[in-house]
């Protein structure tokens, strides 16, 4: 053998070694239960949370050191994840992803076991908590969302009442003619896209559920063509094309500045924005700095109406799980407990509580006020719904497809609505029918 | 790494003192002199595996399966990815929008040449210039790709500019695809525009200066110097800038994806494959579009190498 063949064949065998890097390991249905006795449980864990600027601003630590009256052999540590979907994602390909998590979307529903330590049954924790479908597989809960959210426009009161609008639209077509009546009336553009941020369109695919007020939302995008005629996403997404067809949205949707709209609606420059209630406390903080009235941001649901009533979704944010390979999870069980029914991070954040019998948060009470419905939608085939959107390359947890139809709808791109949507649902059912059979 | 070192370093010692056998001796020193630059060469060989091939073929590997790229499991599809790919012909779309960058890098070589050869003669404040020319090279892309979304916006800066000079355009200059993509491909040329010139500043400087002499003492003028002598002379480093700049125009990532994220017909082939395998998580399919690129860029510098062969240039 020749020097050149050794060095061939040992450069060779290296290649071959990593290619066979399989992923292993796979340690399966542990379960995380409640310690019994508070003051026994004890360790260290690490939290992995997306909310940096709490981690920065030492709100988690007082948190923390919150928990520690009642669990005070813990030590409870946090690693803010600026990229945190991305981030996490790749640790997940080993054990060290952090005691307690949030679980990141990409994951897999029928994975969950596998990465995740169970919190209990769903049919026990179903009765105290909200959300608890979202991460069941087996009968078995893995996450548990600390807080809920209602997705609907923010808007602000002043630019609206100054264009004569004091009742919330209950038609796609009234909700069209208050935007215009804002156009004529006042400089403050409409409705703000924030296209070039990307995110702020995906929440348009909360409409779902609102217009047919039908608990069985998510069963029916895994079953059905969510563009027909009169579905949910079909009414929502005409109504994005038709605002911006209209022209009543930002002059140039390609350099929208997400940062910069806050301030922006907060100061009646920007009169409409699709969110989410989440959104309420960043708006009223932009307007205390702005130095107008936090009161003026308002928020109302979809303009739909079902027997004469609003209807709004909630959805659960990231939920919190533990590590199936952990070597704490009485402790981050613990904290998860304690964080979702006592810590008040729900109410910090004006949020949805993620008890059943919570109150609501007063960003709401307009809501109970004028007799919104608010719907647990069951998210039993939530994992389909996510598969069949991988697979169709859709993505309505997605901007691209709400960006084209932006494009389309301001003539950047050619085609009609009608073909448009058509386009989409067949992809969809395309895929619904690769994946059944 | 230190092992290797004190390996290489222990039995040299010995080497020395060891007069009495000879044979045995010299034998091992030859034989330790052979191995003596392969263990020099571990460390950078250790590097290039571990972080370019190694890389590489576990992509290959991932392009005949379905991961997801998460998930713990992984299934051996076979070739069925690239099956995929080729009967998709609306994947392959994209390469359209590289159009417009191929045209931009003509556009791009042809600006540093001429300025290349301008600043290779005499001229005032030529350093300076020079500098001005290679900055924006050291730019970080994705800075670049923030302060032109700025220059770009509605009001921004071209728009104030050209309000300067009393054009008052009322234009998103990103708005439609042909508008977006000349504007895209414009910052592109902007930021790699310094990378040319350099080399080819390089290349002109290393023509003998004897040849200018002698041309001019023959009545040449700057064009025919610039003809005779300049062109032929850089030859290879042109043909070398066409073969980046080709296979830079069919893989731009970086300045479309930070200001536009490939919306309103922006996207390229790379952003398209950064989506499948980020927001569709189809890992596997994504690896294969990966090497299908790399296959088509290889087949195209093997195109043009046959075209235009690298000739040895003798000018004198």
């Amino acid at each position: 053998m020749n020097r050149r063949t050794v060095l061939a064949l040992a450069v060779g065998a290296a290649l071959l070694a990593s290619g066979c890097t399989g992923t292993g390991g796979t340690s399966k249905g542990a379960d995380a239960d409640a310690p019994d006795d508070p003051a026994k449980v004890d360790g260290t864990i690490t939290v992995l949370t997306h909310r940096t600027d709490l981690v920065q601003d030492g709100t988690m630590k007082k948190y923390a050191a919150e928990f520690n009256k009642t669990y005070p052999k813990v030590k409870v540590e946090f690693e803010g994840l600026t990229d945190y979907e991305g981030e996490v994602k790749i640790r997940m390909n080993t054990e060290n992803y952090g005691d307690v998590l949030m679980i990141p979307a990409v994951i897999e529903k029928k994975d969950y076991p596998k990465f995740f330590a169970s919190l209990g049954t769903q049919a026990e924790r179903g009765k105290k908590y909200r959300f608890t479908d979202y991460t069941t597989v087996d009968g078995k809960v893995y996450g548990q969302s600390p807080l809920g959210v209602v997705p609907g426009f923010v808007y602000n009161k002043k630019v609206w009442n100054a264009a004569g609008v004091t009742d919330w639209p209950t038609t796609p077509a009234e909700f069209l003619d208050d935007l215009e009546a804002i156009k004529s009336k006042s400089d403050a553009v409409p409705y703000y896209t924030n296209f070039k941020d990307m995110w702020p369109l995906t929440q348009w695919t909360n409409v779902n559920g609102s217009v047919g007020c039908d608990t069985q939302a998510t069963t029916r995008l895994a079953e059905s063509n969510p563009w027909a005629q009169g579905a949910d996403l079909r009414v929502g997404d005409t109504l994005l094309h038709d605002i911006v067809r209209r022209q009543l949205i930002e002059k140039d949707p390609t350099t929208t500045n997400w940062e910069a709209s806050k301030p922006k609606l907060a100061k009646g420059e920007i009169a409409t924005m699709w969110l989410g209630s989440w959104a309420i406390v960043q708006m009223q903080d932009a307007a205390k700095q702005a130095g107008t009235d936090p009161a003026d941001i308002g928020f109302m649901p979809f303009p739909a109406q079902k027997n004469g009533t609003f209807c709004a979704v909630t959805s659960p944010d990231y939920q919190q799980a533990v590590n199936v390979n952990s070597d704490h999870k009485a402790a981050a069980r613990a904290w998860i407990d304690w964080f979702t029914d006592k810590s008040g991070y729900a109410d910090a954040n004006l949020a949805l509580s993620p008890l059943k019998d919570g109150p609501l948060p007063d960003v709401l009470k307009p809501y109970e006020e004028a007799g919104v419905k608010l719907l647990d939608i069951d998210d039993t085939k939530g994992a389909e719904v996510k598969s069949i959107d991988n697979q169709s390359e859709v993505g309505i947890y997605k901007p691209d497809y709400r960006q084209e139809l932006v494009d389309l709808a301001r003539g950047a791109r050619k085609g009609s609505l009608d073909d448009f949507l058509t386009g989409l649902g067949e992809k969809w059912t395309e895929a619904q029918k690769n994946l059944g059979s | 790494m230190t092992d290797t070192t004190r390996k290489a370093a222990r039995p040299a010692a010995p080497t020395a003192p060891a007069g009495p056998t000879p044979p045995s001796a010299a034998r091992r020193t030859r034989r330790w002199r052979g191995v003596t630059p392969w263990l020099f060469l571990i460390g950078p060989l250790v590097l290039l595996i571990a972080f370019t091939y190694a890389p590489i073929v576990n992509m290959v590997a991932y392009s005949f399966t379905d991961w997801d790229g998460v998930s713990p499991e992984l299934h051996y599809t076979g070739a069925e990815n690239y099956a995929e790919l080729f009967t998709r012909p609306e994947l392959f779309e994209v390469f359209l929008v590289s159009g417009y960058y191929l045209a931009a890098s003509v556009v791009q070589i042809a600006a540093a040449l001429y300025f290349a050869t301008v600043l290779s003669f005499n001229v005032r404040f030529r350093n300076f210039f020079k500098g001005v020319l290679f900055f924006p090279y050291l730019i970080n892309g994705v800075a670049i790709g923030f302060v032109f979304l700025y220059f770009f916006q509605d009001g921004g800066t071209l728009d104030a500019i050209l309000s300067l000079f009393g054009y008052d355009g009322d234009r998103a200059w990103l708005g439609t695809p042909a508008s977006a993509n000349v504007s895209l491909a414009g910052v592109s040329v902007w930021r790699y525009m310094g990378l040319n010139f350099v080399l080819f500043l390089g290349a002109i400087q290393s023509i003998p200066g004897e040849l200018y002499e002698a041309a001019e003492l023959d009545g040449a003028n700057r064009w025919q110097q610039f003809r005779h002598i300049i062109a032929p002379g850089i030859r290879p480093v042109l043909s070398l800038s066409v073969i980046l700049s080709v296979s830079g125009s069919l893989s731009v990532f970086e300045i479309p994806y930070i200001m536009t994220g490939g919306a309103t017909g922006t996207e390229t082939f790379v952003i398209q494959t950064v989506k499948l395998a980020f927001q569709f998580n189809k890992t596997g399919l994504a690896s294969a579009a990966a090497v299908v690129l790399l296959l088509i860029i290889l087949a195209v510098t093997w195109v043009q190498r046959r075209l235009v062969p690298d000739d040895k240039v003798d000018l004198v």
